[in-house]
C-alpha cells in the first residue's frame, strides 16, 4: 500500500485528491461536518444579533 | 467549632427521626446492584470480575439519590436564609451539613458495601480493601453532590440537573474506588489508588465547602 | 495600583464600549481566520505527502487536533471569565463566559466526531476508550452542565453567578479528570496512540497543523465576540446606548 516518498510541494492528481488514498470516506466527512459545524457556530449569533435589532427598533418606534 | 457542632447534632437528631428516609438511598443500591446480575448472566466468574465496577456504579447512583435532599427543606422553611444571617463561616456550616449526611447516607452504604460484595461473588479476602474505597469514596461524593445540590435546591427541575453537574465531576471518583477494589480483588496492592482516594478526599475538604458556601448563597439570591 | 492602569479594565465594563469593540474586531478575526484556514487546507490536503504509516487518512489530524486544542482552551476562557465575574462582580464577564460555553461545546463535539472518523481506519473501530477521547467526552458533558444550570435559572443574574460557581469547580477538577483517565486508560489498555511510534512530526505535516490551529483559534475568537455581541445586546436591550447601535 505504501507509495513512493513524494517531495514536499509536488503537485498530485485530483483523482488522488478526492479519493485520498482510499481514505475518503474518513477524511472528506470529517472535512464536511466541521466546515457545517463552523458555518452554524457563525451563522447563529448573526441571526440572533438581528432579531435582537430588529426587536429593539421595533420597540423604539413604538415607545420611542 | 460549636456552629459545626450544633449542625452536626441537630442533623443527627433529625435524622434520627425520620430514620425510614435513611433506607431509601440503601434499597436503591441493593436494587442496582441486583440488576447486573439479572440483566446479564449469573455466571460466578463473570460476576466476580465485573463486581467492583457494579459495586461503585451503584454506589455512586444511590448516593446521587440522597443528594437531592441535602438541602431541601432547609431551603423551603428558611433555615438556609438563617445560615447566612448567624455570625458563623457559611462554609464551617456547610461541612457539617455534608458531614451529618456522609453520617447517614454513605457510611450505611459502606456498612452494607461487603454483603452486596457477597451478592456479587466479590472475593471475601479483598472486602475491607473495598469497603475502604467506598468510604473514602462516599465523603467525596457527598461533598461534590453537595455543590451540585446547593445549586440546584431554588430550582424546580433540580432532579434531573443534578445528575448531569455532579456525574462528570464524580468520574475520577468512580475511576479511582473501582480500581482499588478491582486490585484488591485481584490479589493485587491497591494502596496506590486508596492513596489518591484519600488525596482527593483531603483536596475536596479543604476546597469544596467554599464552593458549596458559594453556591448557596448564589441560590438564596435568586 | 495606579489609577489609570485600570482604566481601561474598567472600559471593558461599560457594555457599549465592549459591543462596539467586539463589532470591530470580529471581521479582522474572520479574515485572519478565511486566510490562515485556507493556506492550512492547501498545505494539508494537497501540498503535503502523505503518512508513511496512515496514508492519507492522518489528515483529520489538520482539523482535529485545532478542535480539541479549542475546546480545551475555551473551557478555560469560561472559567477565567465566571472567576472575574464573581469576584469583580462584573456582569460582562458573565456574558462572555456564556457566550463562550456553547462554542466550546461544539468545537469539543466536532473533536469527538473527527476522533472517531480518525479512529475508524486506524484502529477499526469508530470508537475505542481512549483517553484523549474519552476526557474529550466528558468535557462535553462539563459544558452541558454549564449550559443547563446557567439557563435553568430564570433570574439571569443567579444562572450566570451559578454557572460560574459551577464552572470553577470544574477547571479545578478538570485536571484531576485528565489525568485520571490517563492512568485508567493505561492500565486497561496500553496505549492506543493517534501518532505512528515515531512521535517526531515532519515539516510538512507541522506548517499545516499549526496555520489551522492558528486559523481555527482566529474563527473562534470571531465567532465569540459575535456571541459576547448578542449576549450584550440581549442584556441590555432595556439601555438608552442600544437606540445608537441598531
Amino acid at each position: 500500500m505504501r507509495r513512493g516518498p513524494r517531495k514536499w510541494c509536488e503537485m498530485k492528481s485530483l483523482h488522488e485528491f478526492l479519493t485520498m488514498g482510499g481514505y475518503a470516506i474518513y477524511v472528506w466527512p470529517a472535512y464536511i461536518i466541521a466546515a457545517v459545524v463552523m458555518i452554524v457556530n457563525l451563522m447563529l449569533p448573526a441571526g440572533r444579533l438581528k432579531r435582537l435589532k430588529a426587536e429593539i427598533r421595533r420597540r423604539r418606534s413604538i415607545n420611542p | 467549632m460549636s456552629p459545626l457542632l450544633a449542625v452536626l447534632s441537630q442533623d443527627l437528631r433529625l435524622a434520627y427521626r425520620r430514620r425510614g428516609e435513611m433506607t431509601t438511598p440503601l434499597m436503591f443500591f441493593i436494587l442496582v446492584t441486583m440488576l447486573f446480575p439479572l440483566g446479564l448472566s449469573p455466571q460466578p466468574e463473570l460476576l466476580r470480575t465485573i463486581a467492583p465496577g457494579v459495586l461503585w456504579v451503584a454506589a455512586l447512583l444511590a448516593a446521587l439519590i440522597s443528594q437531592q435532599s441535602l438541602f431541601k427543606s432547609d431551603f423551603d422553611d428558611g433555615t438556609l436564609e438563617q445560615w447566612l444571617l448567624i455570625p458563623a463561616p457559611l462554609e464551617l456550616l456547610a461541612l457539617a451539613r455534608v458531614a451529618s449526611h456522609w453520617f447517614v447516607s454513605g457510611l450505611p452504604l459502606v456498612v452494607l458495601s461487603p454483603l452486596m460484595g457477597i451478592l456479587m461473588n466479590y472475593p471475601e479476602a479483598a472486602m475491607a480493601e473495598m469497603a475502604l474505597s467506598l468510604l473514602f469514596g462516599t465523603a467525596i461524593l457527598s461533598l461534590l453532590g453537595a455543590v451540585g445540590a446547593a445549586l440546584t435546591v431554588g430550582l424546580r427541575q433540580s432532579g434531573v440537573l443534578l445528575p448531569i453537574l455532579v456525574l462528570p465531576l464524580a468520574i475520577p471518583v468512580l475511576i479511582f474506588g473501582a480500581q482499588a477494589a478491582a486490585q484488591a480483588a485481584r490479589g493485587e496492592d491497591p494502596s496506590g489508588a486508596l492513596y489518591l482516594l484519600a488525596a482527593l478526599l483531603v483536596l475536596g475538604i479543604t476546597l469544596v465547602p467554599f464552593a458549596i458556601a458559594a453556591a448557596i448563597r448564589v441560590s438564596m439570591e435568586s | 495600583m495606579d489609577k489609570h492602569s485600570w482604566a481601561w479594565f474598567h472600559r471593558f465594563a461599560s457594555p457599549p464600549y465592549l459591543y462596539k469593540v467586539a463589532g470591530l474586531l470580529s471581521p479582522w478575526f474572520m479574515w485572519a481566520a478565511i486566510l490562515l484556514i485556507a493556506a492550512g487546507l492547501y498545505g494539508g490536503l494537497w501540498s503535503s505527502p502523505p503518512d508513511y504509516q496512515q496514508g492519507d487518512g492522518f489528515r483529520i489530524i489538520y482539523i482535529h487536533v485545532p478542535s480539541a486544542y479549542l475546546s480545551m482552551m475555551c473551557y478555560s476562557i469560561v472559567a477565567i471569565a465566571s472567576a472575574v465575574g464573581l469576584i469583580w462582580r462584573l456582569k460582562l464577564a458573565h456574558a462572555v463566559a456564556v457566550a463562550a460555553a456553547p462554542l466550546g461545546a461544539s468545537f469539543t463535539f466536532l473533536a469527538l466526531i473527527t476522533g472517531s472518523l480518525w479512529g475508524k481506519p486506524m484502529w477499526g473501530t469508530f470508537w475505542v476508550w481512549d483517553a484523549r477521547l474519552t476526557s474529550e467526552l466528558i468535557l462535553l458533558f462539563l459544558y452541558f452542565g454549564f449550559i443547563a444550570l446557567n439557563r435553568a435559572y430564570e433570574d439571569r443574574r443567579s444562572g450566570d453567578r451559578a454557572g460560574a460557581v459551577l464552572a470553577l469547580v470544574g477547571v479545578v477538577n478538570l485536571p484531576i479528570i485528565h489525568y485520571s483517565v490517563v492512568w485508567w486508560n493505561s492500565l486497561h489498555q496500553g496505549s492506543t496512540k493517534f501518532f505512528g511510534n515515531d512521535a517526531e512530526i515532519a515539516a510538512s505535516m507541522l506548517v499545516p497543523l499549526l496555520l489551522m490551529i492558528f486559523g481555527f483559534t482566529c474563527f473562534f475568537f470571531a465567532c465569540l465576540l459575535k456571541r459576547v455581541q448578542a449576549e450584550v445586546l440581549e442584556r441590555e436591550r432595556n439601555a438608552a446606548w442600544t437606540a445608537e447601535v441598531v
